[in-house]
């Protein structure tokens, strides 16, 4: 594992994520005895940058954490919540576990593609909304349910996605 | 039949702290977010009074009350953290297990955004009865407004003295974090939530050594889910017997539980009801029944990883014996109510869908074996199927179940299919298609 961090190409911390994220992440690495358990954080936290997390990132957080270039790809590839490509500047997570599933989730989800043009992992062209399926979000009893960034939203049937859509520009 | 939705906490007049421990609050204040609210409702009155005793005299009235786990494999916690090993003045750690990604499992949620002190409380007692150093609540991602309301919370507590260093004069030291997780159901299983903690793929790890022996960096770790640490104040200030005497002589599993239901009923929601309440009188009284015109097809008692179970199985005690001996397990005890309408080849795809995408990958029955179940349902759903389609997923069930796979998640996606199998045999069969046509797909 030292012989990989050595080998990685240093880079200018500060330079690709800004002293102020950089602080952050510090900041969260003293929750834990070993600063590698805050690369979850880290790459959350650098995701919020642009929305998604780029390669130059990706090394600059290994240097940060002291950590090999191919551990933080591994966790940034884990995990589903991690974007390692662009998104739109709003992500759109469907539930399609079962309560929802029951209360018509794969209608909703036919409605959504159809009025954003796009399938489940694409973009709009407008570069305005990302659609994701996600697993049961927690609301089974307001279901069919969804999220659009950090907001959780209940009880959606096909007549509510225009307005809703429009709240996010 | 009930034509009001009932609140969490039953009826207003009779909530109180003996027959409500872990939603009473609630029926004084819908959410009890701030420190002297909940101080003032008997908050920290638990914790107190196990910081004044001993950690083993803590412990031994928790293992007494035979509190069992509330993550779905009811794992009796007194037993748990009676297998750690001696302190040895190194860390420990004690680590809450908020992921809740069970599909159809809400409980965790509404007790960490409502009751963020309740389960701190919670945290800080069994801390210090297991002698932690620090804790850790893992929360699933999506759970923001849980996070930031459990995150200010503790900087409450620490304010009063309750984090910290020398807490109350106690002499216990014991810091209290929020990890925040991205995503993947696997988190949820112990071993991997320790590796995802840690900053590493959420991949189980081998059991032994246990996390108790050998967990969050190597050293001596509780996982305990929120519902079984929020019950630990309560306990400690009540005593073992009345937390048995809860479940009202209705079953051997003591105090209560938050049942829930989902799906097809009338009202869907949440409420704490002592162990061995029927399912009957969950999804007819509290939930209001099923839906305007609709029948009790099926039910799946706690959560997508369980059995599915039929109508005739409603009148049975909810308690995890009985549940077994129907053929299923208790899991969460939120049910998954489903009516006559549904088409259980399609149900159970939707299940093995999450239960594919969610496989860690790690070991390759279940990384290959639920796609190919996933395939084998979708082709049965279109009325594609091949005649042997059926017998490969009896076979499937027996080739990913427990000791052929690395983890539980493998053989919990069995589960619910196994069952569908055995009650609705001919909707698989009516899946398969005619001869001719099997002949040019083959
Ligand atoms: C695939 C899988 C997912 C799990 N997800 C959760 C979960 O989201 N929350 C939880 O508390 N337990 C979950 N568990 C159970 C945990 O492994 C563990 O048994 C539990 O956290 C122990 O806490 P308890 O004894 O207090 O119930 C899961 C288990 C498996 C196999
Ligand atoms: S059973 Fe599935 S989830 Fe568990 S270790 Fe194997 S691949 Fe991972
Ligand atoms: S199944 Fe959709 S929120 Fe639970």
């Amino acid at each position: 594992m030292k012989i990989l961090t050595d080998k990685q190409p240093r880079v200018e911390v500060d330079a690709i994520l800004g002293s102020a994220v950089r602080q952050d992440i510090e900041h969260h690495m003293h929750h834990y005895p070993d600063p590698r358990a805050a690369s979850l954080d880290a790459l959350k936290i650098v995701q919020k940058i642009n929305g998604w997390v780029n390669d130059a990132q990706v090394l600059a957080v290994a240097q940060l954490l002291g950590i090999s270039l191919a551990d933080v790809e591994g966790v940034a590839t884990f995990y589903n919540r991690i974007y390692r490509q662009p998104v739109g500047r709003h992500v759109i997570l469907l539930c399609d576990s079962i309560a929802c599933y029951l209360m018509g989730a794969e209608h909703l989800a036919a409605a959504f593609k159809q009025t954003l043009g796009i399938e489940y992992g694409q973009t709009t062209s407008d570069g305005r909304f990302t659609l994701l399926p996600i697993c049961c979000l927690g609301n089974c009893d307001k279901a069919p349910t969804l999220m659009i960034d950090d907001d959780i939203h209940d009880l959606i049937t096909a007549a509510h996605i225009a307005p809703l859509l429009e709240s996010y520009v | 039949m009930n034509t009001q939705p009932i609140p969490i906490y039953g009826d207003a007049a009779t909530a109180n702290a003996e027959t409500k421990p872990l939603t009473w609050r609630l029926s004084r204040a819908s959410h009890v977010l701030d420190i002297d609210l909940y101080e003032s409702l008997e908050g920290y009155t638990g914790m107190k009074k196990a910081l004044g005793m001993t950690p083993a005299a803590v412990q031994g009235v928790v293992k007494d009350a035979t509190l069992k786990g509330r993550g779905g494999a009811g794992f009796p916690a007194g037993i748990k953290w009676s297998l750690l090993p001696p302190i040895d003045g190194g860390p420990r750690y004690l680590i809450c297990n908020a992921d809740e990604m069970e599909p159809g499992t809400f409980k965790d949620r509404l007790l960490m955004e409502k009751l963020p002190h309740q389960l701190i409380e919670g945290m800080i007692a069994t801390g210090f009865a297991i002698g932690a150093t620090a804790g850790y609540i893992f929360i699933r991602g999506e759970y923001v407004q849980a996070a930031k309301n459990l995150n200010a919370a503790i900087e409450q507590a620490r304010a009063k003295g309750y984090i910290g260093q020398n807490i109350l004069g106690s002499g216990y030291n014991f810091e209290l974090y929020v990890h925040t997780g991205a995503g993947r159901y696997i988190c949820g299983e112990e071993t991997a939530l320790i590796n995802s903690l840690e900053g590493r793929r959420a991949n189980p790890r081998t059991k032994p050594p246990f996390p108790q022996v050998a967990g969050a960096w190597g050293r001596p770790t509780i996982v305990n889910n929120v519902e079984t640490l929020t019950n630990v104040p309560n306990i400690v200030l009540r005593g073992a017997e009345w937390y048995k005497g809860l479940a009202q002589g209705k079953s051997p599993d003591p105090g209560t539980k938050i049942f829930g239901a989902s799906g097809k009923v009338k009202f869907p929601g949440l409420w704490e009801l002592p162990f061995g309440t029927t399912a009957r009188e969950v999804i007819e009284h509290h939930a209001g029944g099923m839906q305007e015109g609709l029948t009790l097809k099926c039910w799946l008692p706690g959560g997508a990883s369980t059995d599915f179970l039929m109508p005739e199985h409603l009148d049975l005690p909810m308690d995890a014996d009985t549940i077994m001996k129907a053929g299923s397990r208790l899991g969460t005890c939120l049910l998954m109510v489903v009516d006559q309408t549904q088409n259980m080849v399609s149900l159970v795809r939707n299940l093995e869908e999450f239960f594919a995408r969610e496989s860690c990958g790690w070991c390759t029955p279940c990384r290959d074996g639920l796609p190919w179940t996933v395939k084998l349902l979708q082709a049965l759903e279109h009325g594609q199927g091949h005649p042997d389609d059926i017998d490969r997923l009896t076979q499937l069930t027996k080739d990913l179940w427990i000791g052929k796979t690395f983890c539980a998640h493998a053989p919990g996606a069995m589960e619910p299919l196994q069952s569908a199998l055995k009650y609705f045999r001919s909707e698989f069969e009516a899946g398969i298609a005619p001869v001719a046509s099997t002949i040019t797909h083959a």
